[in-house]
């Protein structure tokens, strides 16, 4: 299989850079996968779950937003953080869950709120999401 | 001439000194250490950011309508300078040389007749700019904290980003040091707002992105982030550069220390034998005279 570039960075280091199969990212608008020879794009992230393919190996990652970038040399994702699926704190995204909540019963009108509100659903997905998978 | 006494009291507080000042070298470099693999880790993080940033606004058709952010609020009238220090001294010439960077800057823009403000991150810049330009400091921002985080530099940023879009000024520039080694600590001034971005990608032809969801709301939620992320880097650099500068710093003291304990302890003995010698003359001569 084709392999290509990937880079996952977030502010506080790089946390992945190497070759790999296919990676599924979590787009604003809708998950999208990406392939060797993808059209450059960028792209949203929302908070959500990440799927690297590699080798024949999966490696599930969760991101709390960010960006994407496919270009002629890879693909590159700023991440706002990164954990691996494991490592995951459920109590804590939890806990933002609840701050969260109250916050946006703070703020007034307008598109701020919107904004708020559409990364509050998407960290209760991602909630759901992981309740899911931990069942199983 | 002193006393024995007052001798033996000034070398003993030279050789305190000289291990207070031997142990802060030893932190600093242990701090250092840490300090310095934050700031690199977080290099290829704004390094992406910055290149993104850069294709996108090369590709963007219309600067006009182009969020403010980006494109600047078409005037530089008003500049805003952050400037970036520690919070605490001892360290060298760190913070002057950063404020020294800072006021030459002022000094060019006020002989051009330009308005500035001063936002302060860090105590020690502030308190010396505050002799001259109390004025002009609308904000003192102080990082009391042992790990620096990115939620910190957001701090900043939303600090920023909400005066510029009050349009308080036109121009912001940051001012931190670069950290290169231990005893090179460069003096930086970067322009955050409006970006500015390196004409590298001018020769190879910039690929044509595709944009989900598309390129404003991008570039609305990118802007400000690169914002957050040029701070954080700045801090980092300046955490790493403020070590370095007190290790390096504390090292010189500890070397002095070392040369004045040498020559106190060498006027000291000849004191001293010189004093027994007398005693000596002082007793053979009065058995002599006997």
């Amino acid at each position: 299989m084709v392999t290509f570039h990937f880079e996952l960075v977030s502010p506080e280091k790089l946390s992945f850079s190497g070759e790999v199969d296919q990676v599924d990212v979590p787009g604003a608008e809708g998950d999208f996968g990406v392939l060797a020879g993808h059209a450059p794009l960028i792209a949203l992230i929302r908070p959500g779950i990440m799927t690297v393919y590699s080798g024949g190996e999966q490696t599930r990652l969760v991101v709390l937003g960010g960006f994407a970038e496919v270009g002629p040399d890879g693909l590159t994702v700023l991440a706002d953080v990164v954990t691996s699926l494991e490592d995951l704190d459920r109590a804590a995204l939890k806990a933002q869950i609840a701050s969260m909540e109250e916050r946006v019963k703070t703020i007034e009108q307008g598109s701020l709120l919107d904004r708020e509100i559409a990364r509050l659903d998407h960290f209760k997905a991602l909630d759901t999401h992981l309740q899911g998978t931990a069942m199983h | 001439m002193a006393s024995l006494k007052d001798m033996r009291v000034r070398l003993a507080s030279t050789k305190a000194t000289q291990k207070i000042t031997k142990a802060m070298q030893m932190v600093a470099a242990s701090k250092l250490r840490r300090a310095q693999a934050a700031a690199e880790a977080a290099r290829p993080y704004a390094e992406r950011m910055e290149k993104v940033l850069g294709n996108i606004a090369s590709t963007v058709a219309d600067i006009n309508s182009a969020p403010k952010l980006l494109a600047g609020t078409g005037q530089d009238q008003v500049h805003l300078l952050v400037v970036c220090t520690a919070e605490r001294g001892l360290c060298g010439a760190f913070n002057s040389s950063i404020v020294r960077l800072a006021r030459e800057r002022i000094n060019a823009l006020a002989a051009a007749g330009k308005t500035f403000n001063i936002l302060c991150v860090g105590r020690k810049g502030a308190d010396q700019l505050r002799r001259q330009y109390s004025a002009q400091i609308i904000e003192v921002v102080e990082l009391r904290v042992k790990t620096l985080g990115f939620e910190h530099a957001e701090q900043v940023s939303n600090k920023l980003i909400a005066l510029y879009e009050k349009g308080e000024f036109d121009v912001a520039t940051l001012f931190f040091s670069r950290f290169k080694s231990v005893i090179s600590q460069v003096p930086t001034a970067l322009q955050i707002i409006p970006p500015v971005f390196e004409a590298a990608s001018e020769g190879a032809p910039s690929a044509v992105y595709e944009y989900e969801p598309d390129e404003l709301d991008i570039l609305t939620e990118l802007l400000p982030r690169n914002i957050a992320v040029q701070v954080f880097r700045a801090l980092l650099e300046n955490a790493a550069s403020e070590q370095g500068a007190r290790m390096s710093a504390m090292d010189n003291a500890t070397r002095n220390a070392g040369e004045m304990i040498r020559k106190q302890t060498i006027t000291y003995n000849r004191t001293r034998q010189a004093m027994i010698t007398k005693e000596l003359i002082e007793i053979i001569s009065g058995a002599e005279a006997l």
